[in-house]
């Protein structure tokens, strides 16, 4: 979907500020956030295209000025409160009212370990690669109103296929529950020029990984 | 809640915003806690580990391997994965890690314009100005005026090139080896590796600056 989440190229943001001495969380509330997310992940409660997509959903307003771990907050009180996992009631009262569902596993102190490797998004190819690198393509102008890993810069731009990093699951089916659909996914590389116009730098070049029903043969 | 009084007073400090986001994630934890889906001695866990173990001192290391051991250098270009998972003494990296390499000629750079896409196990969770609209927004189309944030200039012949991390695959810079370590100790070396080096906002420190 076309938000605000879709930053590349966006003027107006201001320069980067580094913390010197940053904390790895600014509140233990951050960190349990972080940690709820992987342990929910871990059960599989849904997918990180999933907590993804609901980020995107928040209106533009609040996404721009609430902090990260607020946003994976929101998020997954989203996914919660949608997916059944949690009644609305649930989160207002701050308590259970029913038994939860019935989920794959649970992580547990023991497992934990296990649990925080991520896990492989390879998936077995449907079919034969379209593309190899050093072929030209060109991204396709679409502008789903669901989840897609296709940047607004990047549509429409002639690049050059640079690696093939197997077949994978596609984030665009994933989110809206309509299963891994693999696809092959390929690093493709743009001059600055092709995306930002000829007053670019034309010493720079960008890549996005792209996955295979993003392009076409160019 | 034993901690109840300690966050009551925390909330006068830093206002009601954070109060109430403090109070729903606590509801939640406990909602799912109750229903049965986690374990919060496993929350505990977690988070003790990205607080003490999970940081860029990983990824510092493997640099500095892969600066003093051609072999394992030639190893990690083409699967960093693999050469990480080789190192033994780390914990296991995810797949899909690809390591990129600085050179004379070419600059790598790393963002994910649409998230927050970060490699977490070789350089812990991102920093904030990773996650935030300023370096999301501006990474791929000025990378010069960002690398000047950082106070980094390259020459204008260098060409940067900026990974945009769209995908799950995770990219880590390896930057150029500093002038006068000839001789230097692997370990020595990754006290030259920064996190921003790797992430391609920085270059790896100099001698002088360690001594």
């Amino acid at each position: 979907m076309d938000s605000v989440h879709d930053m590349g190229g966006m003027d107006g943001f201001g320069k980067v500020e580094v913390e010197a001495n940053e904390p790895v969380f600014h509140a233990p509330w951050e960190g349990r956030v972080l940690a709820m997310q992987r342990a929910m992940g871990y059960a599989g409660a849904w997918h990180i295209d999933h907590s993804r997509f609901a980020q995107e959903k928040l209106p533009p307003a609040t996404y721009l000025t609430v902090s990260y771990y607020q946003r994976w907050a929101l998020a997954m009180e989203s996914n919660v409160i949608e997916r059944g996992y949690v009644a609305p009631e649930e989160l207002e009262t701050g308590h259970a009212l029913k038994p939860g569902l019935p989920l794959k596993r649970k992580l547990t102190p023991a497992v934990v370990q296990e649990g925080m490797i991520r896990s492989s998004f390879y998936r077995q190819q449907q079919g034969p690669a379209r593309f190899k690198p050093g072929d030209r393509v060109r991204t396709k102008n679409i502008h789903p109103k669901t989840h897609t890993r296709l940047p607004r810069y990047a549509r429409g731009k002639l690049g050059v296929v640079e690696l093939c990093h197997g077949c994978h699951m596609f984030p665009d089916s994933v989110a809206t529950d309509h299963g891994d659909n693999p696809q092959w996914l390929y690093t493709v590389v743009f001059t600055s020029q092709e995306l930002w116009g000829p007053d670019a730098d034309p010493a720079n070049k960008i890549s996005i990984d792209a996955f295979e029903p993003y392009l076409e043969p160019a | 809640m034993a901690g109840h009084d300690h966050d009551h007073h925390h909330e006068h400090e830093h206002g009601s915003e954070l109060s109430e986001t403090q109070l729903r994630v606590r509801a939640l934890e406990t909602v799912l806690t109750e229903k049965g889906y986690i374990d919060p001695a496993a929350l505990d866990a977690i988070i003790e580990a990205y607080e003490t173990k999970i940081g860029p001192r990983n990824g510092s290391v493997v640099i500095a391997k892969a600066w003093t051991d051609p072999a394992f250098k030639q190893a990690l270009l083409e699967d960093a994965t693999k050469a990480v998972a080789s190192m033994g003494h780390m914990s296991r990296v995810g797949d899909h890690l690809v390591a990129v390499e600085n050179t004379p000629k070419r600059h790598n750079m790393i963002v994910c314009t649409l998230c927050s896409c970060y490699p977490w196990e070789v350089l812990g969770l991102p920093p904030v100005w990773y996650k935030s609209a300023p370096y999301r927004s501006r990474a791929v189309k000025e990378p010069r005026g960002v690398l000047a944030d950082f106070g980094v200039t390259l020459p204008k012949e260098t060409e940067i090139r900026v990974w945009d991390s769209t995908a799950e695959t995770r990219f880590l810079v390896v930057p150029m080896r500093p002038a006068g370590t000839e001789g230097w100790s692997a370990d020595k070396l990754a006290d030259l590796v920064t996190r921003d080096s790797m992430i391609g906002t920085g270059l790896a420190k100099n001698p002088s600056e360690v001594a």
